[in-house]
């Protein structure tokens, strides 16, 4: 800000420089600590471009971003002037850019992007300021941390004095950013603590701040609905029935009194209902407010007109008060309000679970020293140490040492996972026995947890599609309801018995209070959110309620052989001799061999004989044969890996080996000759294994009625032998990739609702044609975009137990959509008073506000009955 | 029918001729998402016993941002959802809560708070 030195409120010279200041309070800062003000470095904040030539490159982080919208976006990019290269990286989200900073700004850039469509998803954190003196610091703190290189954008906020800086993760330095708030001006910055957390608290401290008030609010309608009730009605009570006779001037007083008090009620228990009630009025909408609020104010109005001018009804004379009703609705429907608070907060506790997960120190290697750091400055690249019984703060690669670590929180797996070099880590995750360094590779908001938290967080936030057809009801419910009562009212008076007004009075209001609009809209949500969070405690991250629904109903499941029955790594499985031969010796010479191929059957032998423990030999001559094999020299001895061909062409007899690899072969095998010194000496066979409980988790699906498809690019003769393994019926073998999506579509055409299971990788397509998507994720690639279920853990059990979850959780959204439908459709018809004409019964009003307050009660306790459930194994 | 029965029917139905119009008949008109200098469509939602504004228009295309401010203490509106764009929030009372998403699909989409008591529409074009 330029203070014109004329006008300006005060002068101060210091260290040469002449300062004018704007305000007395101005003034006291800079006197306080002069030195401050004037050892600002002034170039600080022209920003970058003054000690920058020539192209910057900046990494923007993109969101949506899919392989055919790299184009698009390169081309939006490019066509701004001053950028001279772009590349667009869909795996990692991510667009290079090199621009010019005197021609085009970040800002530029970022609404280039948006314009084209998508997303800019950089990471955001908080920086705490403190210093400011002057109304135009804002401005100059911001200007100074967009300045820096990777930041995106940066909004100060003046009330909290917190600066919110969106930066992309590659080039973000957090040191900067302090350093350039802090040579902008006389600040001092740190970093603000992140939301998650304590934002969980404040929310639950509201939660409890509300609970208490009603509970107030409950305590003092009680305190005054029990009087009421019993002086309402004196004459059922020996004593008072002397004090207070009908028509007495005593009870006139006693009701003037109920009069006043229960007023009272209305005024402070019962206030949300008629600022609620107003509130929609003003939107011209209708809900449980509005009834409440008509139903008790309709009943204390007629009481007190009826009071105080009896004369004004043809009944002449008489006069009955509710004031009972009013207060002990208010008070019930209050008690019921905070049973609602205590139940529906039981019902979110996963998502509050999953964010209490996350680490919040991390000890990073940083120029040589290791440092504890919070865990929201842990950069990717940054490699990072766990000690046994520590908590891994980011996802990441194991660089050094290994250890076991238990994952359940995540994979929902219960026994402890062994990890070594080059193992991925999955932060959140305990380390258990050994200590270990990794290599962060996703930091911040893109670690498995986030991605988890943020997409139990939308699926939950998601609908039913039952339920759609449960708001279209509910639309018209609350107005609805206010016109049968007001039928009731006319039909009552019409018709009635005498004394009419009452009847029809007490119908009308019995109806207003009955009907629990609440019980209905709640219905789903709550059973979606359970179930949602529950599939998460268990490694199942389901998208949407429309993938739940869907899931329930299905009747096929199709697997994709690699990757998801089996491991989808071959490794070696039989080592078969022939006569006279020792199985160290030609596992050794062929691993040797195999270990200059590049092939990866060849890398499944050398590993293969890694685990036995076989010391490897340096390999002499190496010839690789196209079409047949190998043949090489190891230690002096001429070793031939290969086919049947390989052999005859070399003219060595097999002999029985010949028989023995068919047989190999027929199992899904795929064997391999060995000759040592032109002399067949074995067979070595490589398969892709099946994963230990795929068999278990296809033969719990036959059993819950599915029917189980295998689909595979290989061979019929191998897909066989690994149906024949597992126990699958229906094969359906070489298909190509992009055949596999019309292969669903042919199983759909069957009429049968089809999941297909896959890694995610090649069968994106079929995932997306299937009724139901699964992505069996590996480790922290848990956001596959084509899924509607994604399997944090690798085993074919998390199908088995998505389907039964999913059943379990529509079972409850059922049960309390039928209940809430019943308790309405039962409930309005009685407070109407069908029953009257037949068995003399009319509902009280009081027993109207009860039953509104425990349906909805009822539905959340049946939601929350939920969570007791267990996947059946 | 007595003057009262048939001033009492009459009432009724001219009650109930209200609630229909009053509720039903009645359509709102949709404000428009201003375009920010950040490329969303920006709009505050006042949350106190319904949306202010409750007819929404956004662009087909661009990112939308709503910014969500809850002015009530009722639980009923502690959660706002779009479940069409797969989005919710859950709202502390007088904060403001941004839910952002992409406006990639043209037509009316509701948003509501949990139990669905108060709602609003959202028409993307």
């Amino acid at each position: 800000m330029e203070i014109d030195s004329q006008n300006a409120f005060a002068k101060r010279e210091h260290m040469g420089q002449t300062f004018y200041f704007c305000s007395q309070s101005c003034v006291e800062n800079f006197d306080a600590d002069p030195h401050r003000y004037a050892s600002v470095v002034p170039s600080a904040t022209t920003g970058i471009a003054a000690d920058t030539s020539g192209p910057l490159r900046i990494a923007l982080p993109v969101g949506g971003l899919q392989k055919y919208g790299g184009p698009a976006l390169e081309g939006a990019l490019r066509a701004l002037s001053g950028v001279s290269k772009v590349t667009a990286n869909a795996k990692e989200s991510r667009v290079f850019v090199e621009y010019d900073p005197s021609w085009v700004s970040v800002a530029d850039l970022l609404d280039a992007v948006r314009g084209a469509g998508f997303n800019v998803s950089g990471q955001t954190l908080r920086l705490k300021v403190s210093g400011l003196y002057c109304a135009e610091c804002v401005a100059r703190i911001e200007d100074a941390v967009k300045a820096v290189p990777g930041v995106l954008d940066a909004t100060m906020n003046a009330a909290t004095n917190e600066v919110k800086v969106e930066y992309s993760p590659i080039i973000g330095d957090l040191g900067q950013l302090t350093k350039a708030v802090e040579n902008a001006g006389p600040y001092k910055a740190t970093r603000a603590a992140e939301a998650s957390e304590p934002e969980m608290d404040k929310e639950a401290e509201a939660t409890e701040r509300e609970y208490r008030s009603l509970m107030r609010k409950w305590w003092f309608g009680a305190a005054v609905g029990a009087p009421t009730m019993i002086l309402s009605f004196p004459w059922l009570f020996p004593v008072l029935r002397d004090w207070f006779p009908r028509e007495s001037p005593q009870l006139i007083y006693l009701w003037y009194a109920m009069g006043v008090a229960s007023l009272a009620v209305l005024i402070y228990s019962g206030n949300q209902f008629f600022t609620g009630a107003w509130d929609a009025l003003k939107h011209r909408s209708a809900n449980m407010h509005t009834l409440i609020a008509l139903g008790t104010g309709v009943a204390w109005l007629y009481s007190t007109v009826a009071l105080l001018f009896p004369q004004i009804f043809p009944e002449g004379g008489f006069t009955e008060v509710y004031y009972d009703v009013t207060v002990v609705v208010t008070a019930l429907v209050v008690l019921g309000l905070a049973m609602e608070l205590k139940a529906k907060g039981r019902t979110s506790e996963a998502i509050k679970k999953l964010i209490g997960l996350q680490a919040k120190t991390a000890r990073v290697v940083r120029d040589g020293q290791e440092v504890d750091i919070p865990v929201e400055e842990v950069l990717v690249n940054d490699i990072v140490v766990v000690r046994p019984g520590e908590k891994i703060p980011v996802d990441g690669d194991v660089i050094e040492g290994q250890s076991a670590v238990d994952e359940s929180m995540i994979t929902g797996e219960s026994l402890p996972v062994s990890k070594k070099v080059g193992d991925e880590v999955i932060g959140a995750t305990i380390n258990k026995t050994g200590s270990f360094k990794f290599r962060a590779t996703k930091v911040g908001k893109d670690t498995a947890l986030s991605n988890i938290i943020r997409l139990v967080q939308d699926a939950q936030g998601s609908k039913v599609p039952i339920q759609r057809i449960v708001d279209q009801v509910s639309a018209y419910f609350t107005p609805s309801v206010m016109i049968l009562a007001t039928i009731g009212f006319v039909i009552w008076y019409d018709f009635g018995p005498s004394p009419a007004l009452t009847y029809a009075l007490i119908v009308a209001v019995t109806t207003l209070i009955i009907a629990c609009p609440c019980a209905l809209g709640m219905a789903t949500p709550m059973s979606l959110t359970t179930g949602i969070g529950l599939g998460a405690q268990n490694g199942i991250l389901i998208r949407s309620g429309d993938a739940l629904q869907a899931a329930e109903k299905l009747n096929a499941i199709i697997l994709d052989k690699t990757g998801t029955i089996t491991v989808g790594k071959p490794s070696l499985t039989d080592v078969v001799l022939a006569l006279g031969q020792n199985e160290a010796d030609v596992l050794r010479l062929a691993a040797s061999v195999e270990r200059s191929s590049e092939h990866p059957l060849a890398l499944a032998i050398v590993e293969g004989a890694q685990a036995r423990g076989i010391k490897l030999s340096n390999v002499e001559t190496f010839d690789a044969i196209p079409g047949h094999g190998v043949s090489a020299t190891v230690e002096g001895r001429r070793v031939l890996i290969g086919n049947l061909k390989l052999m005859n062409r070399e003219g060595i007899a097999l002999g029985d080996l010949e028989e023995k690899s068919k047989a190999l072969a027929d199992d899904g095998k795929t064997p391999m000759y060995v000759a040592l010194d032109n002399k067949a000496a074995g067979i070595i066979a490589v398969a892709d294994t099946v994963k230990e409980d795929s068999k278990t988790a296809i033969a719990a699906l036959k059993k819950m009625g599915q029917e189980v498809v295998m689909i595979t690019g290989d061979n019929e003769r191998t897909a066989n032998a690994i149906a024949r393994q597992v126990g699958v019926d229906r094969v359906m073998a070489e298909v190509l990739p992009q055949d596999k999506a019309f292969n669903v579509q042919k199983l759909q055409l069957e009429g049968k609702k089809v999941a297909m299971v896959g890694d995610g990788i090649n069968d994106a397509p079929a995932l997306a044609q299937a009724d139901i998507g699964m992505a069996i994720g590996t480790g922290t690639d848990v956001a596959i975009e084509a899924s509607d279920i994604t399997l944090i853990k690798g085993s074919l059990m998390g199908v088995v137990t998505a389907i039964q979850l999913s059943r379990a959780t529509m079972r409850n959204v059922y049960q309390n959509l039928v209940g809430a439908f019943i308790y309405n459709t039962a409930g309005l018809p009685i407070a109407l008073g069908a029953l009257y004409p037949f068995f003399g019964i009319l509902l009280s009003p009081l027993l109207a506000a009860l039953a509104m307050s425990f349906s909805s009660v009822t539905v959340i306790g049946n939601a929350n009955r939920l969570k007791k459930w267990k996947p059946a194994s | 029918m007595t003057p009262d029965k048939i001033f009492v029917t009459l009432g009724g139905l001219a009650a109930i001729a209200f609630i229909v119009w009053f509720f039903w008949m009645v359509k709102k008109p949709g404000v428009k998402a201003a375009l920010s200098s950040s490329g969303y469509q920006e709009l505050m939602v006042l949350v106190k016993g319904g949306y202010t504004p409750d007819v929404i228009v956004v662009e087909k295309g661009k990112p939308v941002r709503l910014n969500f401010v809850r002015a009530e203490s009722a639980s009923c509106s502690e959660m706002v959802m779009i479940p069409d764009f797969n989005k919710s929030a859950k709202l502390p009372e007088g904060e403001t809560v941004p839910v952002e998403f992409m406006a990639d699909k043209a037509g009316e989409f509701e948003f509501q708070c949990q139990m669905g008591m108060l709602r609003g529409k959202l028409i993307v074009e």
